[in-house]
């Protein structure tokens, strides 16, 4: 079994977000960069199953030369390989998503791992598109996976409880909180991934479909009122505001 | 042609897909374009409601091999009406399903996407999405360079707006056959509960609720205004048996609910990165210095476990 894991280099989630000049993109000083939060479910996913099935594991990243971080990350963690793919206009997931469908196809990946968003652009969306572009089974938001003979199924947060897909391998499965307790890195692993090397390929450029034309913060919201008096004098004041102020009740 | 691909549920359109649907008719009048409301499953009873709300035609793809949802069968059918109908727009409501099939039909058509948008504008015949990014502390303009152009709009932003039209109802004849993957088996909420990202009202608890079963009371209180239950990371991660799925903030659910009351919760950057859009917050906290009452409409200093149990009162009264 091969498998593909595909990780997004993020800001920090706890990163004071900063415009930058051009007024269409974060502003990168001080940001601290890490993998994405989501994209850690899918990692260890891969890797539980490099350890039950012996799974060949390759971790990609879509970026710069800092994307290495996150991929030598990876090779710490287990990952067999790690390739990071550049690719001009890289910003919008369409983009990204053919760059990935590009570098994947032929390889003879069964299964296709992310995480079921990228923190920051928020999109949610890559991996639904690499399914499509390859032609294969989707599952997002998973928070269990089993595998049988050629086929998966998963069980995904839906809009009316957990739903239960089926389908067929290879598949694009994006993962959610719950799938698995993603592990640390040892001092073994960091140690022998400092020895290996990450492949770099170069994906032409596929033609924006959208991009970012203007970034800005959300503006303050004014400070409220606080609510004197005990608890019932409290409770009757807020009712009374929700219903004759704001009119939300 | 604008098309909104709708969800239906129970013999009724789904309210995200509502909204959706009257923000296209708006932006249809805009652009002097038509609006087309697609509806797939195994029936579509139900589906001309949408001649309330802005539908110049109802598009019907009944099947049975469409009775459960498939993100690859759904794709390509959505993919194959825009082509037919010529349709530019395409937009659904960022609901679980709808994100799970827009993105697919987006790389289908070559189209670009933009997902979760609060805000869209028609300029020069070209769409353009407001959306939130990295989970709200930041709002991103999105301009389309593709001929078709794919968005999801986030619930309980767009406000629903009943609008008559024709609703010509046009049978969708495409038969797909050999879906890869489909939902066998949907495990339905306790109690037919809303998601939190559709819900109007969200009581939610964080580290202050001190353990699980105290949610009781905010359960009582949500039960009393309509409203579902949240809950914080820190509650979520305390071990107290609280679902990621009731999570609100950077790295659960991202929520606009018209009132949001947070109980016991402190107001960390990433819960509040979760909740900011919504459109009143309430915040109940015994620490006056919480962060969280920076951003309350009303703000009560207090013991929750007095205050919420008075609140419940109060609005029963």
């Amino acid at each position: 079994m091969k498998i593909l894991v595909a990780l997004k280099q993020v800001p920090d989630t706890e990163t004071k977000i900063k415009i930058a000049a051009d007024g269409k993109s974060l502003d990168p000083a001080d940001v601290k960069w890490i993998t994405s939060p989501y994209d850690e479910y899918a990692l260890e996913e891969g890797l539980r199953l490099k350890e039950a099935v012996g799974a060949e594991v390759v971790a990609v990243s879509v970026g710069e030369d800092k994307a290495k971080d996150v991929l030598r990350n990876a090779l710490a963690l287990g990952a067999g390989q790690a390739v990071l793919i550049r690719t001009p206009e890289a910003g919008e997931p369409l983009a990204v998503a053919k760059a990935l469908a590009a570098f994947a196809e032929g390889k003879g990946f069964d299964l296709l791992l992310f995480g079921n968003k990228g923190f920051g652009a928020d999109n949610g969306a890559v991996g639904s598109m690499v399914a499509e572009l390859l032609g294969l089974a989707q599952a997002n938001l998973v928070t269990k996976l089993d595998l049988g003979e050629g086929t998966f199924r998963a069980e995904r947060e839906g809009d009316g409880g957990t739903e239960i897909v089926e389908g067929s391998l290879p598949a694009v499965i994006t993962a959610q909180r719950g799938l698995n307790d993603p592990r640390y890195a040892s001092l073994k692993g960091i140690m022998a991934a400092k020895k290996k090397t990450i492949e770099e390929v170069e994906v032409p450029a596929a033609a924006a479909a959208a991009r970012v034309s203007a970034m800005v913060l959300p503006s303050a919201r004014p400070e409220g009122r606080k609510l004197e008096g005990d608890a019932a004098t409290q409770a009757a004041a807020l009712v009374s505001l929700l219903k004759n102020e704001a009119k939300v009740l | 042609m604008i098309l909104v691909f709708c969800e239906l549920k129970d013999g009724k359109i789904r309210k995200p897909s509502l909204e959706a649907l009257s923000e296209a008719r708006r932006l249809a009048d805009a652009a002097g374009k038509q609006v087309g409301a697609v509806f797939a499953g195994g029936g579509a009873a139900g589906a001309e409601e949408a001649a309330g709300f802005g539908a110049d035609v109802i598009l019907k793809a009944e099947a049975p091999a469409l009775a459960a949802y498939s993100s690859d069968g759904y794709a390509a059918l959505l993919a194959d009406v825009v082509k037919a109908k010529g349709a530019t727009i395409l937009l659904a409501a960022a609901t679980a399903t709808g994100k799970d099939v827009a993105p697919r039909v987006a790389a289908r058509l070559g189209a670009g996407y933009a997902a979760d948008v609060t805000g869209l504008a028609v300029k020069d015949g070209r769409l353009q999405a407001r959306r939130p990014v990295y989970a709200g502390k930041a709002f991103a303009t999105v301009e389309f360079e593709s001929p078709v152009q794919v968005a999801t709009t986030r619930p309980n932003v767009f406000p629903v707006a009943p609008c008559p039209k024709a609703g010509t109802v046009e049978a969708l004849s495409a038969a797909p056959v050999g879906f890869k993957a489909v939902v066998k088996e949907i495990l339905a909420k306790a109690g037919g509960k809303l998601d939190l990202t559709e819900a109007e009202i969200i009581v939610s608890g964080g580290r202050g609720m001190k353990e699980g079963a105290n949610f009781k009371i905010l359960e009582e209180l949500a039960e009393t205004l309509g409203g579902v239950v949240g809950a914080s990371r820190a509650a979520v991660d305390a071990g107290w048996g609280i679902p990621h799925s009731m999570q609100v903030g950077q790295t659960g659910k991202v929520v606009s609910p018209t009132l949001y009351i947070a109980c016991g919760i402190s107001g960390a950057i990433q819960h509040v990165a979760g909740m900011s859009t919504s459109k009143f917050v309430v915040a109940i906290n015994k620490d006056p210095e919480a962060p969280i009452f920076k951003l309350a409409d009303y703000g009560i200093v207090g013991d929750l476990f007095e205050v919420v149990p008075e609140l419940t009162k109060a609005l029963k009264g």
